[in-house]
């Protein structure tokens, strides 16, 4: 029996300003995300994508001070009231360098780090750490230092340790900056495995839409603070096109090709996000 | 010129990071160096200054051997910008920062003072001069780093890493300023593992893969090669990836940059276009 | 006085059985060691006290390290040497230097058979460490824990230290030339640049502590535990035989330097 998946990261008006700084760094952002999503959070530099980040796990406003305006709840919680140690039951963090989350000494003692705080007996953590530990293959590692691996097998480390706490959403802050794009796929795809299997809602921040275009359903862009896009990956790249290259967005080039040959006439349809949908398209325009 | 003979490199520690490393630099030059995480990038990076020194082998700069030179006189034919700007910058001012290697290669104050200004406006940051660099944002800081060391006029620019964390508008800018240094006659060399900033730019590449040289070429030939491009832990970009399933309607499969590729499509569409009344 | 000697004091994973004795066991060797070490000053007992650290150099498996931590050590060993000449005999000098060259072993073995993990959790159980921590910091394992966060984060500072010498000479900066007050001066753009990175590194890490949760309302529960064995008991029985001797020695014979 299938039920409708529910909302789990509400807000209304939501707005925060650090201290000390001229403007708001996000205004007025209404946002509906619903269970099991993939969501993909996009803008040019300073529109305030980690800031929204922050308040989804409460880092805003308990580690960054600043004026806090309107509401936001996730998975039940309002983040105004909690503190970031209790939603981070909910909500998980992945940060974009992998060496500066990662802490222990050993991979084991770093993903056993987050349960040990949750006040949950010694049998809980290990199977928790043991579960986390399989189901993003990093049992391998379990007794290496976090600085003798390697950037993916970093943020896989930091992903392990991010579930086994057993949040319900994963916000990833451009986790694949530091990667080379072999592994910044791998670990992409990674994601949206655990997603797929765990039933978590996922939010990436990311430069680069090719990267994650195969996976986010649904695309968020910001700029200046503000919402400016939300909806449906392809079609708003199909309608809104001009507004993300406008905005510097880091739209794939298989889409800006289409939207080149669509502008001269040569070809018609939606606008495709990653090349397997690319290739089929321009197939059926070469097939005529 | 920059020539690498026959360089090979090992660590203190026992470790292996570069072997036969066959290379020159010319004026003019744009050159990629690409390879996954660990090939040895930073590695050679740092012999073309002399800081690090061959174990075997031998690296000229403008016919000077790098063992025999110290790195401060290196430093001025060739400028190494580091990836992350918080390890360069100390000064109180913007304005300071930059002027610090045209004060250490002992350059008179209106000399000092000239060339500040002059760098500051090139890259967009004179409006900072007098701010600290520490307020700055990161893509700010990141070109205040490159306009501290490009202030001394290297021949040579060696760029580590420039577009991790920038959005697409700041690689846009990146990428023509390059352009601009290396129509003036600087030869600039990009550590790089950003694929689809490589295919637009089209430099010459040269894939590291454990301490060697796997291919060079242009940028069109060596990242459209499936396993060349694997060796290396990268990944082809967009337009190679799209024109590998449309060679059966013959084009070409070397295409990486998305300008080439709509050329080619249009001239293809147009055609199929003609044949349907 | 070179970053090599900061190698002398990391903790490198091993499994010997030095690493797994309990870190409370080995810090009672570190006091066994520093207090025959303060109270006496006789060149017999230092040689003494030197050398019956080797097997447990060797046997850890970090003997080679500790050797070049020495030679490192080198400079500051003369000085103390010179200055020692001054201020009494030449054999007191002499006594002296070798008392900082066993203090210094003695560290440098504690440190680098001693995992900061582990020493967080034997902090964690001395009750005078946990009541100062609720008192200042509020939790009772804070204080444990900044301890061993800061010696986790010196190797990778080690490493950015280096980035930015790098950095900066490649800027022309020369740190080995000039009188000592441009030297002094030189190492400016040298720790500001670190002290930056040291602590951002510590606000990165920081929020992704609290992240994951830190530092919890109910307090920690560690996965691991600290486990006295019974070569623990063993080490800390002798330990505690040579405290107890040294101080009846000392209060009881006048041993001199030589």
């Amino acid at each position: 029996m299938a039920h409708a998946p529910r909302e789990i990261i509400v807000a209304n008006s939501l707005g925060f300003q650090y201290v000390g700084a001229k403007k708001a760094a996000i205004l007025g952002i209404d946002l509906s995300i619903k269970e099991n999503e993939f969501i993909l959070l996009t803008g040019p530099s300073g529109c305030g994508k980690t800031s929204l980040c922050r308040c989804l796990n409460g880092l805003i406003p308990n580690f960054y001070q600043g004026e806090w305006t309107g509401e936001l709840h996730v998975d039940g919680l309002s983040v105004t009231t909690q503190l970031t140690s209790e939603l981070s039951r909910k909500v998980g963090y992945v940060f974009q360098n992998p060496e500066n989350q990662l802490f222990a000494l050993t991979v084991e003692k770093d993903i056993a780090f987050g349960p040990e705080n949750l006040g949950l007996t010694r049998e809980e953590i290990r199977q928790r750490v043991d579960e986390a530990m399989s189901v993003t293959g990093t049992l391998p590692l379990k007794d290496l230092a976090p600085y003798e691996l390697s950037g993916g097998q970093q943020q896989r480390v930091a992903l392990a340790g991010v579930l086994a706490m057993k949040p319900s959403v994963i916000v990833l802050d451009e986790p694949t900056s530091f990667l080379d794009p072999r592994t910044a796929e791998d670990v992409m795809r990674a994601v949206d495995d655990l997603r797929k299997e765990l039933g978590l809602t996922i939010v990436v921040v990311e430069h680069r839409l090719d990267l994650v275009a195969r996976y986010a359903e649904r695309i968020i862009v910001m700029d200046e603070g503000k919402i400016v896009a939300d909806g449906n990956l392809e079609e708003t790249l199909d309608e809104k096109f001009d507004l993300l290259e406008g905005l510097g967005v880091g739209v794939p080039r298989v889409s800006l090709l289409w939207t080149m040959l669509r502008g001269d006439g040569l070809v018609s349809g939606k606008v495709p996000t990653h090349v397997e949908s690319a290739a089929s398209s321009l197939g059926r325009m070469m097939n005529h | 010129m920059i020539a690498l003979e026959k360089v090979s490199f090992t660590y203190r520690s026992g470790q292996r990071a570069l072997q036969d490393i066959d290379l020159n630099i010319d004026g003019g030059d744009f050159i990629a160096i690409m390879g996954e995480n660990g090939a040895g990038k930073t590695t050679l990076a740092k012999h073309l200054n002399g800081l690090l020194r061959p174990s075997e082998g031998r690296v000229l700069v403008d016919g000077e051997d790098t063992r025999k030179v110290s790195v401060a006189r290196l430093s001025r034919k060739v400028g190494l910008v580091f990836q992350n700007p918080d390890h360069l910058l100390f000064s109180e001012t913007v304005k300071d920062e930059v002027a610090f290697g045209l004060k250490n290669f002992g350059f008179t104050p209106e000399v000092v003072d000239k060339q500040v200004t002059r760098t500051l406006e090139a890259l967009g940051l004179s409006e900072y001069s007098e701010t600290s660099p520490f307020l700055l944002s990161g893509g700010e800081r990141k070109r205040v780093a490159l306009a501290a060391i490009l202030a001394t006029e290297p021949d040579y620019l060696i760029l580590d890493e420039p577009t991790i964390g920038q959005d697409y508008r700041q690689k846009e800018r990146l990428r023509n300023f390059i352009l601009q240094l290396y129509s003036q006659g600087k030869a600039v060399v990009m550590i790089t593992h950003d694929v689809e900033f490589v295919a637009e730019s089209n430099p010459k590449v040269i894939l590291l893969s454990q301490g060697r040289i796997v291919a060079r070429g242009q940028a069109d030939s060596v990242l459209s090669k499936d396993e060349l491009v694997k060796k290396a832990s990268l990944v082809r970009p967009q337009m190679s990836r799209l024109f590998s399933e449309l060679t059966k309607y013959g084009l070409p499969g070397d295409v990486v940059d998305v300008h080439r590729a709509r050329l080619l499509l249009e001239e293809k569409l147009s055609e199929v276009k003609v044949r349907v009344p | 006085m070179s970053l090599r000697t900061l190698e002398g004091f990391k903790f490198s994973t091993l499994k010997t059985p030095v690493h797994l004795l309990d870190p409370r066991t080995k810090f009672l060797i570190v006091i066994a060691v520093v207090v025959p070490a303060l109270l006496f000053a006789n060149i017999y007992v230092m040689i003494a006290l030197l050398l019956s650290q080797v097997p447990l150099l060797v046997l850890g498996r970090v003997a080679r390290r500790w050797a070049l931590s020495l030679r490192a050590g080198v400079f500051l060993s003369a000085l103390i040497f010179v200055v020692n000449l001054f201020t009494g005999s030449y054999l007191s000098a002499i006594a002296l230097t070798l008392r900082f060259l066993v203090l210094l072993t003695s560290f440098s073995l504690f440190f680098m058979t001693t995992s900061p993990d582990d020493l967080g959790l034997a902090l964690d159980r001395i009750g005078a460490v946990r009541w100062l921590s609720r008192k200042w910091l509020g939790y009772p394992n804070a204080l444990s824990f900044t301890f061993t966060t800061a010696v986790r984060l010196v190797p990778t500072l080690a490493v950015d230290a280096q980035t930015v010498v790098d950095a900066q000479r490649s800027r022309g900066l020369e740190l080995d030339k000039g009188n000592l007050l441009k030297r002094v001066r030189n190492y400016i753009p040298i720790l500001i640049p670190l002290l930056l990175i040291a602590i951002r590194r510590s606000l990165e890490l920081a929020e992704a502590l609290e992240s994951r949760g830190f530092p919890g309302k109910e307090g920690r529960t560690s996965l691991f535990q600290l486990r006295l064995r019974p070569v623990d008991y063993a080490i800390i029985a002798f330990s505690l035989v040579v405290i107890v001797a040294s101080f009846w020695i000392f209060f009881h014979y006048k041993i001199p330097v030589l």
